[in-house]
């Protein structure tokens, strides 16, 4: 895994080692967003418009204002006195334009759980009283639901000339018509995903606490201390110093904690405005209904393949909801039509791709947010595979590329490398013993049963490296006592970056594993980085983590080959003890080092700087690919149709692997948010706009009871970066719907129909059973 | 709003309060009386992260009121074992099998577990795994406590 000869012994990296964070989390002495106590804090609670669509027509605040325990109740013209800027100075795209209402509605409402006056009170419970004595009189107006409403209906946001957030393609092509034209097998459909909800156990929340010289600490419960800081920083147009955001332990992201949102931004406002610190923790009807949705998006695919059903053309086109105030003004394309030729050698491939605003809770990137490519094409080369009378296996057989073939430019332009999509596929394979299968089948079919086997194959990039994205840091040091601490722009929401980084740091220095801490979660601390997000903490946490470790074990080599006349390359570190090859009878120690660096300058070698820190930003590749294939085999119950997940295999090469089991957990985490959004999750409006999902009895998510064992088969092609690490973050929720769906289609063959309107929920399956 | 005392035992303490009667258990003991171990995930009753027990009983604390627990026994996670240093033999095999990634919702799984591994008799694995279906989890698919329900009932499958 190195690109320098280890001078030092025991392996940590590649071991499931427990995590130094459990024990803290087990004994209920985490520390999450709604157990900071700051004092003198108020409480928050918003007034949320419950009309789609609306003109504010009154809005009277005096009774809720009167209520005893009730500090302010403030309306836009109050917070629009800071000028905060709309807008997300990391995500925006440059010339799409912001939609602009202020942080609270000013004259008409764009969704179900807009926001129009936020109270701050003595306690949470005042803070909802006042809430309801609120009157807002509106004059509702037809809202934009869905996409087909945003294409014709007037525009949700009235400054805007339409309801386009953007419009991209891939440019005219003519040759592409021609090959359509003349194909033997061209297959084409629309995939429907449907509104899904990240659902954090812990909703968004944060206590923003300004302290009377200009300065505001918030704690957060976020995705990265150091982005958010940045974010609001250039909201309220403060300097970066001036913002520090803290963030302990988060109840999980999955994305929706990425950016500061318009709410979040309205309660530091208010907390300004007030001059007190100020929580505010979303209820669980709050983010169901305002917190933001993902995955309300469709792509229509068209597929030529020569009689040898070797694919020739692929012709897409994407739309996506982006609701009305999204996390960013963003281009609809994103990874989705550039990731869609996966790992096949499509030879042509033309797109065009929408974003659309509407009159709901807005888009926020969701775990694999281009998922759609994914999912879209392996759905539709299962229904080409029907089709044309092939194996579905066969088919991908014909068409993907494996690592002899590499590096490979895809039609898209990206160049695949170090990436085995054929090896996963086969292992994953081989794995389900298929004929096996088949003859089960065949035999459960005879008696009325409905068993289906799908796959999928899947290329994630990984630690897209781009804008405030582009580098990480780790300042890593040993104390005067020899043991290490490390600070780091990592910041964990369960993702165990703590421990993934102190194995990585322990085996590169040398130092036992329990010797080393990790510390994030503070703007203030280190430089800048991106925190969690696009599956790069382990490439761009995890390089920075070694290149500063190198640094400094080179320095304790040094300082040690000084003091005992010794070259440093002899100088061995091994559990913290060193050695001098050729030299057995020295024994000395890291922290006898580390005392020779901080209290006997006289002993180092002259000119060298006195400490043993250092600190290291790192800059990965634009792009890191990791690639898996899943298989899983499912009974659907005609009759209830009550899908039942029987086995489920997940073929990934992720490349070397920090820890296994977290690496895992990674994998398996997304795969049961993948299977949530095939069976049950959605986030449905009616055509007045009125969400329908507003507890979780209404948004179901998957349990215990409807997940299956899922069996790991890694492979091992490390990426180009020290370490060769991959990120391992989304590829499982963006591949698990489409291996499920395949699966369920296989089950439903005899019935003749295609199953790619999204959830494939009990009633749903029955309905188009009975159709 | 008039104000109710109440008392009860908390992890083997006695505690009490003023409250107003529609004070849930579960802000009680986080906003009051600071124990945060139970957390709020959904505040209806569904997603099972506020479970507690009282009188031996898993209970959701946001479903039942302070006032309701006047003069009973109440166990939060926090007095599971005696502190960080020593975990309790549920929660050791929490951190052996990766059970929990946030830890958010990992409170109420170890009190239901807990009562159920001290019922009579004890439960075998099917059983609690129903008892599990109502808590929810968003991070880890399940995966581990699945194999810590495994191993709990390892004798008596
Ligand atoms: S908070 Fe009590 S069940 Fe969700
Ligand atoms: S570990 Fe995060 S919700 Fe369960």
């Amino acid at each position: 895994m190195s690109e320098h000869p280890i001078a030092t012994g025991a392996r940590f990296v590649g071991k499931r080692i427990q995590r130094k964070e459990d024990r803290r989390l087990l004994t209920g002495r985490g520390t999450y967003i709604d157990d900071v106590v700051v004092a003198g804090m108020l409480h928050a609670a918003f007034v949320r418009s419950n009309v789609a669509r609306g003109q504010i027509l009154r809005l009277d605040i005096a009774q809720a204002r009167a209520l005893p325990g009730v500090f302010a109740v403030y309306i836009a013209a109050d917070l629009d006195q800071l000028g905060c800027q709309p807008g997300n100075p990391v995500f925006d795209m440059p010339g799409c334009p912001s939609p602009d209402n202020g942080l609270l509605a000013r004259t008409d409402v764009r969704f179900v759980g807009d926001p129009v006056a936020i109270v701050l009170a003595t306690t949470r419970a005042i803070a909802e009283d006042a809430v309801a004595l609120v009157e807002v009189d509106y004059r509702a107006e037809a809202p934009v639901i869905g996409i087909a409403a945003a294409q014709t209906m007037p525009p949700v946001h009235p400054h805007l000339p339409d309801n386009l957030v953007n419009a991209m393609d891939s440019g005219r092509d003519d040759e592409i018509d021609a090959i359509f034209a003349s194909a033997a097998h061209v297959v084409e459909d629309t995939i429907r995903n449907c509104r899904q909800a990240h659902m954090p156990m812990e909703t968004r929340g944060l206590v923003a606490a300004p302290d009377g010289t200009g300065e505001l600490t918030v704690h957060a419960a976020c995705q990265s201390p150091h982005l958010s800081a940045l974010h609001i920083a250039t909201a309220f147009n403060m300097n970066q110093h001036q913002v520090r955001v803290i963030g302990k332990d988060v109840g999980g992201g999955f994305g929706l904690k990425m950016s500061p949102q318009r709410d979040d931004m309205a309660v530091i406002a208010a907390a300004i405005l007030a001059g007190r610190p100020v929580k505010w923790i979303e209820d669980r009807l709050e983010n169901l209904i305002a917190g933001g949705q993902s995955r309300e998006d469709q792509m229509s695919v068209r597929l030529a393949f020569d009689a040898d059903h070797r694919l020739l053309a692929a012709d897409v086109e994407y739309d996506c909801d982006f609701g009305a105030y999204p996390y960013a003004t963003q281009s609809s394309a994103s990874l989705v039509t550039p990731m869609f030729p996966g790992p096949y050698r499509l030879p042509r491939y033309r797109w065009k791709a929408k974003g659309w605003y509407t009159n709901t809770s807005g888009l926020v990137p969701y775990r694999g947010p281009w998922m759609l490519e994914m999912f879209a094409r392996e759905a539709m080369f299962d229904v080409a595979a029907r089709e044309m009378g092939a194996d579905s296996i066969e088919l991908r057989r014909k068409n993907i590329i494996g690592k002899p073939d590499q590096p490979f430019q895809t039609a898209a332009g990206f160049v695949l490398a170090d990436i085995s999509p054929r090896e996963t596929m086969e292992l994953a394979v081989s794995a389900i013993d298929v004929p096996a299968f088949r003859r089960d089948q065949a035999h459960a079919r005879e008696q009325g049963r409905y068993l289906g086997l799908g796959l999928a194959n899947g290329i994630e990039p990984t630690t897209v490296s781009f804008g405030y994205f582009a580098s990480d840091m780790a300042h890593v040091r040993i104390e005067a006592n020899g043991r290490v601490t490390a600070m780091t722009t990592t910041f964990s929401q369960g993702h165990g970056t703590v421990t993934s980084l102190a194995q990585v740091i322990a085996e590169r220095l040398g130092v036992p594993f329990e010797d080393v801490t990790v510390v994030e979660g503070d703007s203030s601390q280190i430089g800048f980085g991106s925190g969690a997000g696009g599956s790069r903490q382990a490439v761009a946490g995890g390089g920075a983590a070694i290149k500063a470790s190198d640094l400094l074990r080179e320095k304790i080599q040094r300082i040690a080959a000084h003091a005992y006349n010794a070259s440093p390359e002899a100088v061995r570190i091994e559990n913290g003890v060193i050695t001098i090859e050729g030299a057995p009878e020295v024994r000395s120690s890291v922290a006898e080092i580390a005392q020779i660096a901080y209290v006997a300058p006289d002993r180092l070698p002259h000119d060298m700087e006195m400490g043993l820190e250092s600190q290291y930003r790192y800059r990965p590749p634009p792009m890191v690919l990791a690639n898996a294939t899943h298989a899983c085999i499912c009974e659907v119950d005609v009759e209830t149709g009550k899908v039942s997940i029987l086995r489920w295999v997940a073929g990934s090469d992720c490349g070397e692997l920090i820890n296994p089991a977290i690496v895992e957990g990674q994998i398996a985490g997304g795969v049961v948010q993948g299977i949530g959004g095939v069976l049950f999750e959605h986030l449905r409006y009616d055509e007045d706009g009125q969400p329908l999902a507003v507890t979780l009895k209404d948004y179901l998510l998957p349990t215990g009871l409807d997940v299956p064992r899922i069996e790991y088969q890694h492979m091992c092609t490390p990426s180009s970066t020290p370490g060769g690490f991959k990120g391992v973050g989304e590829g499982g929720a963006m591949i698990s719907p489409p291996t499920l769906v395949n699966a369920i289609a296989d089950a439903l063959a005899p019935f003749g129909k295609r199953w790619l309107n999204m959830p494939l929920s009990p009633d749903r399956i029955v309905c188009a059973l009975e159709q | 709003m008039s104000l109710h005392f109440v008392e009860f035992e908390l992890n083997g303490c006695q505690i009490d309060g003023m409250v107003e009667a529609r004070r849930t258990l579960l802000d009680f003991l986080r906003c009051d009386v600071g124990c945060t171990g139970p957390h709020a995930g959904c505040e209806h009753g569904v997603c099972g992260a506020c479970t507690v027990l009282v009188e031996g009983q898993a209970v959701r604390s946001c479903l039942m009121l302070a006032v309701q627990a006047n003069g009973k026994t109440v166990e939060t996670v926090e007095g599971l074992s005696g502190g960080p240093k020593e975990l309790h033999p549920i929660q050791q095999l929490f951190r052996e099998e990766f059970a929990l990634q946030c830890g958010f919702c990992t409170p109420g799984f170890l009190m239901t577990l807990v009562a159920l591994d001290r019922s009579e008799p004890r439960p075998n694995a099917a059983e609690m795994r129903e008892a599990l279906s109502g808590h929810l989890c968003r991070c880890t698919g399940y995966q581990g406590v699945l194999r810590v329900i495994d191993r709990l009932t390892e004798d008596r499958k």
